[in-house]
């Protein structure tokens, strides 16, 4: 008889092991799903996960795609290492790419280099607003972050809808839900001529190596895992828990509206209803399988851009509808959830004694 | 001696090289055991030693991977615990199963097969309780019956199946020492009537006093037998550790210096509902001395360790002083910078972190103590720290870098103890010193506070082992239903006096006008 049970120790072995786990239970899937849909799945898996970085232009898209998720991911991981859950960057992000694009627009045909500046701040700063409306609500109130963050992204998905509709719309547009494409000082410098890829990504770079100083060196870090590994500990030793709520809603806020920013600043050059990929949402999965570390993050934001750039390479080669990059996200966090529960429990053998 | 099982030569209960392995842990080795009728049995071990899963084995509740159980000379094997009462085995856990919400009756009648008449029941349990001298209401809620009454309880709810072997997990944990007499005398009449009775403890007083025989533990394993009445505490505590016993050397009291905690008429009502609320509670600790406060556990002990450690904070903040600041409305982290230590009851989760290292562990709460720069972490300092803690108090570890969920209770409570102490604190308010550390150790912990008084630190204690507090207080007090008698000097008062106080009874013309500061 198999069962399940519980070790005595949590495994530090197995907790690293189990997102590999979890991506290659994803790989057997998409095979599996490939074939059922009557499709090869050699030719699928290469479709999806070889020809989108077969090229240096193709890597250079993976980079630009990973920028956003490991801004927003290094800004959650900060919170939920004290169990702080800030499901809402979405609508975060889209909150600092509106105030970016505010900015943006206000210097329209302005010159220097103070647009951009006060757009990064604008971006930063929208995020954390959007941000401190469930911080400020769980504090006062004890509401509940998750809820509340989650709502506000249709909030703020409105927002931006009415936005583009509305106040920001371009004049001159034939009235697409569109901004004007911002001027040349309004746009994030590009890093690699010939490529999309821009000074944002030195942002995330910088952004996961202050999150690493701050989570394993800093004592406000130790603070933020000590509350989340055993919250009583936390109160007994005399953390502020209303801090750390702060803390870890601002930073996933801030650093998501900087995404924002750099959507709107970089590969789109505007505002639009469709200003997110979904990357609030995928920076979790991002952060979960990197097991809230700075460098997993880098390297499962990279994961994470593959599935974005092979979803788009499958509805083009494949004829697979756009939802296939969800399908391939969907798999990898329930796969990494299932094998999760391996780090803390093991399959025994166990004969019934007689 | 065993007079009462002299009439019949056949075994009551008999283990045979019953052997339990879990994970990380063999719980019990070998072990081999027989019980006659009418005897009570005692078994002896320190925490950890693998009594309680021997009993929870006997009762069905786990089951041995090898060996072999005779009930009343048939080999057996124990399905569960519902099969254990029907063969005749009853036990009263340590910790009550209860429903608090339920009354007497109805908590009685769920433990019964079928479906009883309430009050037929009710008539059952006056009668039983009449007959052993156990007196409850039945028709009572459970959470408004002191500990004593709720254990009342279970041992009736045992008592009405007709048990011929009942179990008793450290029954007198949580009584007051009257109710221990009490409890004994129905424990003797029952024994009398022909039920056999394994008593589970590691309170060596007790033990010798109550039990006919004694089969000692030790890491899981039988380490020897004795008759207790022929055996001294201190010759069966060399059993039970494998060791001889140190006792801890106490100078003359300190000279008095400064007040560092005072608590001016201290109220504050608890969120739990079945807690216990504070009332007026006035403390005076100074510098040099150590106040020790007894009680049964649940009388708002938790709640004052709360109030103490700025966990829940009061509405008036004169009415704690903390080193001569009011601090009612600090939290914690101000308290320990006016230099207050503090050592919670719960180790895992509240004194330390579990998944984190025993560096981390010290950075907890010593963070104030050097041991950062810029808001950085100083690890090489740190760990220096924990290190020496480990040394200082012996803690048994893979080093300070292991996790604190690898230790066993007992280590991990001298590691927080040790952190604690090497932090010199102004204040220090600890809560069950010694809890789960073997005999040895908690001899030195003492030794260690005691010391600490000589350097001036002034010691709340709270405990609920009165000769741990009897050996290291200056001045004791009692707390009971969230009221705190006045503090006698020890000379002055008596473990009986104490005893009695623990059931809220100070206010006899004796204890009045006793000064609480003498």
């Amino acid at each position: 008889m198999l069962r399940l049970e519980r070790r005595p120790e949590a495994s530090q072995m197995m907790s690293y092991l189990s997102p590999l786990i979890a991506i290659v239970l994803m790989l057997i899937g998409g095979l599996l799903l490939f074939t059922a849909l009557g499709k090869d799945p050699i030719e699928g898996f290469k479709v999806f996960f070889i020809y989108p970085i077969s090229d240096s232009y193709g890597v250079s898209e993976l980079f630009l795609k990973a920028t956003p998720l490991m801004l927003i991911a290094i800004g959650l991981a900060v919170g939920f290492r004290a169990n702080v859950w800030n499901i809402g960057a979405e609508g975060q992000l889209i909150a600092g790419a509106i105030a970016a694009s505010a900015v943006a627009l206000y210097f329209y045909e302005d010159e220097g280099a103070h647009i951009l500046i006060l757009m990064v701040i604008a971006g930063a700063i929208g995020g954390m607003l959007w941000a401190s409306i469930p911080a400020f609500l769980k504090t006062r109130f004890n509401t509940n972050e998750i809820l509340v963050s989650l709502m506000l992204v249709y909030v703020a998905q409105l927002l931006v809808s009415w936005l583009v509709h509305g106040p920001m719309m371009d004049p001159d547009g034939f009235n697409f839900p569109q901004s004007r494409l911002f001027d040349e000082p309004a746009l994030l410098p590009i890093l690699v001529e010939g490529t999309r890829l821009n000074l944002a990504f030195s942002f995330a770079v910088s952004a996961l190596l202050v999150g690493y100083i701050f989570m394993y060196r800093s004592f406000a870090g130790f603070q933020m895992q000590v509350a989340g590994f055993a919250k009583d500990a936390a109160r007994y030793a005399g953390f502020s828990a209303k801090r750390m709520i702060w803390i870890g809603l601002l930073s996933g806020g801030g650093m998501a509206g900087l995404a924002g920013m750099s959507e709107v600043a970089g590969p789109m050059g505007q505002i639009t209803e469709h200003v997110s990929n979904n990357y609030g949402f995928a920076a979790i999965i991002v952060a979960f399988v990197a097991r809230l570390n700075p460098i997993g993050i880098f390297f499962a934001s990279l994961l994470m851009a593959l599935l974005y750039l092979g979803g788009e390479q499958a509805q083009q080669y494949l004829a697979l509808p756009s939802s296939i990059s969800n399908v391939f996200q969907g798999m990898l966090l329930m796969f990494l959830l299932g094998s999760d529960v391996f780090i803390n429990y093991r399959v025994r053998w166990k004969e019934a004694i007689a | 001696m065993t007079s009462a099982a002299n009439g019949d030569q056949t075994l009551r209960l008999e283990l045979n090289g019953i052997t339990k392995i879990y994970p990380s842990v063999i719980a019990n080795e070998d072990v081999s055991l027989s019980v006659k009728r009418g005897e009570i049995h005692a078994v002896l071990g320190e925490n950890g030693a693998g009594k309680s899963t021997l009993m929870k084995m006997i009762y069905g509740v786990t089951h041995p991977d090898a060996g072999q159980m005779k009930w009343e000379g048939e080999p057996v094997h124990v399905e569960n615990p519902a099969h254990a009462r029907s063969l005749g085995i009853g036990m009263v856990f340590q910790h009550f199963s209860l429903f608090e919400t339920l009354n007497v009756v109805e908590n009685v009648a769920l433990a019964l097969p079928g479906n009883p008449d309430l009050n037929e029941l009710a008539s059952q349990i006056t009668e039983v309780s009449n007959r052993y001298g156990l007196p409850v209401d039945p028709g009572r809620l459970v959470h408004a019956l002191s500990v004593g009454e709720r254990q009342r309880v279970e041992i009736i709810r045992c008592l009405l199946q007709n048990p011929k072997l009942l179990i008793m997990d450290e029954p007198t944990s949580v009584l007051t020492p009257q109710a221990v007499r009490k409890l004994f005398d129905t424990l003797r009449q029952l024994a009398e009537e022909g039920c056999s009775i394994l008593y589970i403890s590691h309170k060596l007083d007790e033990i010798q006093e109550l039990c006919h025989v004694a089969t000692v533990l030790r890491d899981g394993k039988v380490t020897g037998h004795c008759i207790p009445a022929e055996e001294t505490p201190k010759s069966m505590a060399s059993l039970m550790i494998g060791k001889e016993l140190p006792v801890p050397e106490r100078g003359e009291p300190a000279e008095l210096g400064e007040i560092r905690l005072q608590l001016n008429s201290l109220s504050k009502s608890s969120d739990d509902p079945f807690g216990t609320d504070l009332k007026a509670i006035d403390i005076e600790v100074r510098s040099g001395e150590i106040l020790g406060i007894a009680g049964v556990s649940g009388n708002g002990q938790q709640e004052l360790l709360y109030a103490l450690s700025g966990e829940e904070l009061v509405d008036n903040a004169d009415a704690i002083h903390v080193c001569g600041k009011a601090s009612g409305r600090d939290m914690p982290g101000q308290r320990r910078l006016l230099g207050m230590g503090f050592v919670p009851e719960e180790r895992l989760g509240r004194g330390a972190v579990p998944r984190m290292s025993l560096t981390e562990n010290a950075l907890l709460t010593a963070y104030h103590a050097d041991m950062l720069r810029l808001g950085m972490i100083q690890f090489e300092r740190i760990s220096a720290f924990a290190r020496k803690c480990i040394e200082d108090f012996n803690v048994k570890c893979g080093g300070e870098d292991h996790a604190a969920n690898s230790l066993s209770g007992g280590n991990l409570q001298k590691f927080i103890m040790g952190r604690e102490i090497l932090l010199a604190p102004k204040l220090l308010v600890v809560a069950q010193p010694t809890w789960g550390v073997d005999v040895g150790a908690a001899a030195f912990i003492r030794q260690r506070l005691i010391d600490l008084r000589d350097q001036g630190t002034a010691i709340l204690v709270i405990s609920e082992e009165l000769e741990e507090l009897f050996e290291i207080s200056d001045r004791i007090a009692v707390i009971a239903d969230g009221r705190l008698s006045p503090a006698k000097m020890l000379a002055d008062t008596s473990i009986d006096e104490i005893g009695v106080w623990m059931s809220g009874m100070w206010e006899t013309p004796a204890a009045a006008g006793v000064d609480a500061n003498a």
